[in-house]
Parts: C-alpha cells; structure tokens; sequence
C-alpha cells in the first residue's frame, strides 16, 4: 500500500446545525482515529458546522439546501465510493456516538458482515432512554423487519453503523431520502441480499440540539414507513434489488 | 351488458332529454365567455412557454372541449343515452373527477421524480464543491491553470 492510497476507515458525519457539539466529536475521533479520514456533509446548516468541521481537520460537503439525514448520508457514501474507502463508520454529529464503540462495529465486519449496526438495545442495554411512543413503534418496526426480512433487529433506526465497501455502493445510489431512512436502509439491504449484523453499544443522551421527534410528525413518518416497507416487501418490484442486480457481484 | 346499456338507454329515452337546453341563455353565455377565459389564459401560458408541450398540448385540448360543450351542450346527450347517463351535467362531473384525480396522480409521480432528481443534483453539488474548495480531498483533481500569458 502507498501512502497515497485512502486511509483504512472514512468517519461519514452528516451535521446540520452542530456547531456546538461538531469541534468536541472531531477532536475525539481524531485523538481515537488519527489514521482515519473524517468527511462531515454539512446539510445545509444555518450555522457555522462547515467552518468548524474544517477547523477540526475534516473534509466538507456542503449541500446547498438541507436534504434531511438521508440526503446528507447518500452524499457521504457516494463520496467514499468514489474516493475508494473500502471501509466507513457512519458517526453522529451531536456526541451520541462512543469512539469506543467503533472497534466493535469493526470486528463486525472483519467477521464477515457487510453492515454492521450499533444498538442500544441488544442484550438489556441500559441507559439510554427513549420516549413510550418510540419505543412502543420500535417494537412494531423489530417485528415487521422479522416478518418481511426474515432477520431479528433491536435497533432499527439506530444511526451508529459501519460499512464494507459492497454496502457502501449500495448505498451510493439507492440510499432513501425521507425521515427514517435507517429503518427503510437497513431493510433494503437485508432484503437485497447482504449480511448485516447487530452489536450492542451504549450511547449518550443527546449533548446538545433538540431531538427531532414531535408526536404526530412521528405518527406519520411510521404510518410512511409502512406503506415503503410494505411496498418493498416480498412479492412486489423493488428498485433496490433491481439496482443491487444490475451492479452487484457480491454475494 | 350490451342489454344493460340498451335497457338504461331506453329508460332515459322515456325522460324528457331537454335537460341541457333548459339552461338559460344567460347561463350558456357565462359558461361560454367562462371556458373562453379559461382557453385564452392557457393559450397565453403556452405562448410564453411556461408549459411544457405535453402540457400545454393537455390543456389545450380540456379547454377546447370545454368551449365545445359550452356551445353545443346537446352533444352530452347521446354520450348520455349511450352510457347509461339520463343526467348529462352527471356525465361532466364523472369525467372531470376522474381526469382531475389521474392528473393529481401523475402530477405526484412527476414531484416524486423531480424530488429524486434535485436530490441527486444537491448531492453531486456538494461533491464538486468539495472537489473545488478543498484541497485535502485526497483523490487527484485538476488544478486550475494559471492563465496569465
């Protein structure tokens, strides 16, 4: 390997609005990480995310207008692609996420897994602590997920995951766009075929910035769920798998 | 069915079929000068180009029906006979919900795409910009060329 090749592992952080808690989580993956590359897709922030990500030594992607999460992602993902990362570690932006816990999504994927995902639940983990109405449709989503993808998941919406390159391309093109999109992403990938696995990790509660989770904005985005991952469902024409065919060769 | 068809026709034939004409002159000139209004802003859009041509060709043809049954509403009433309609105006409201719903269908299917493609044109944005400003991006890029003599 030469030292111009991409580092091992790219950090792909989608930040909008983090300029409070974005410097903290550079400084730790840094301290954890030096050899890693950290790219943060500023989404379209109102603040100063872009400024302090680059200040903390990552590289920037600025969309030009807030895409939501799942926008902020497919960018990171297309730019790892197309930067030849054969390994990336979605990471929070507002200190949710333990650079502790990363070496166990990695030994995930050195076990063979293409994903790998951090839950908070897995195995009794305490401390983190969710609303009723979350939890309650959490359960419904690790049921559906059983019965539609045939495979057990504690923490569907989890936003803590590391990828294998396969996966990463994946993702480049078919990535989805609306709220809860790592409900929608982790089924999509299992129902194409790859292997994505659980590991338990803790999490903090949120250091800084509202969490985005009103009632009945949370009502309707299960109820939308549903409807995608019903339409996804065994049976039916998926574009997913239809991508994964036409440029896949993994198994 | 042909029988069912024939059986309703003939019951509507037993209705007087001067419905249509019952409108007042008064009511057929606002329909008309209403629909002609209508026909002449579309025309005007498509003039200035603010439709697309499978659009413009659309609406064109709505506000050309429409103007046709302003001024001959009779024709409804073989349309009405042949299907079973004794109500003609019944025959406008069906054919306007239905058309209406398809369009709003198609338009959400063309706001779906529209959506897809600014995504990705947002995304591809970012990448570039990247590409542009900073130069820790590690994969080789294009200088720009000092042009100066």
């Amino acid at each position: 390997m030469t030292t111009d090749g991409p580092a091992p592992l790219l950090f792909i952080i989608p930040a909008y609005n983090e300029e409070a808690a974005l410097p903290g989580v550079l400084v730790e993956l840094a301290d954890a990480y030096p050899e890693a590359d950290v790219v943060v897709i500023d989404d379209g922030s109102a603040d100063d995310t872009a400024v302090v990500a680059r200040a903390g030594g990552a590289v920037v992607l600025a969309l030009p207008y807030n895409l939501g999460i799942g926008g902020a992602l497919r960018t990171g993902f297309r730019y790892a692609v197309r930067n030849g990362y054969q390994r990336a570690v979605q990471f929070d932006a507002d200190g949710q996420h333990h650079p502790d816990e990363v070496p166990a999504l990695l030994a995930g994927l050195d076990a063979g897994a293409e994903m790998v995902v951090g839950s908070r639940f897995s195995d009794g983990q305490p401390g983190y602590q969710v609303g009723k109405l979350r939890k309650a449709a959490m359960g419904v989503l690790t049921v559906t997920m059983r019965r539609i993808a045939g495979q057990d998941f504690s923490d569907t919406s989890s936003g803590f995951r590391a990828f294998s390159r396969p996966i990463l391309e994946f993702f480049a093109e078919t990535y989805p766009a609306e709220y809860m999109e790592s409900v929608e992403a982790l089924f999509s990938s299992v129902r194409a075929g790859y292997r994505v696995v659980e590991v338990p990790v803790t999490m903090r509660g949120r250091e800084l910035g509202a969490p985005s989770n009103r009632t009945w904005r949370l009502v309707y985005h299960y109820l939308r769920l549903f409807v995608v991952l019903l339409a996804a469902a065994p049976g039916s024409r998926s574009r997913n798998r239809r991508t994964r065919s036409a440029s896949e060769a993994s198994p | 069915m042909t029988t069912l068809v024939g059986v309703l026709a003939r019951a509507s034939d037993t209705q007087p079929v001067d419905d249509v004409r019952a409108m007042s002159i008064g009511g057929r000139i606002l329909v008309a000068v209403l629909t002609a209004l209508t026909l002449l802003f579309i025309l005007r859009l498509v003039r200035r180009g603010h439709l697309r041509g499978k659009y413009a060709l659309l609406w064109l043809a709505v506000g050309a029906a429409m103007v046709g049954f302003a001024i001959y509403p009779d024709v409804l009433v073989p349309i009405g006979n042949a299907v079973g309609i004794s109500y003609e105006p019944a025959i406008i409201f069906l054919s306007a919900i239905a058309f209406l719903f398809l369009v709003v269908v198609h338009f959400s299917y063309e706001l779906s795409r529209l959506e897809d493609r600014t995504r990705t044109l947002a995304e591809e944005l970012a990448l570039l910009r990247a590409d542009a400003l900073d130069p820790h991006t590690p994969h080789p890029q294009e200088d720009a060329p000092e042009l100066d003599g």
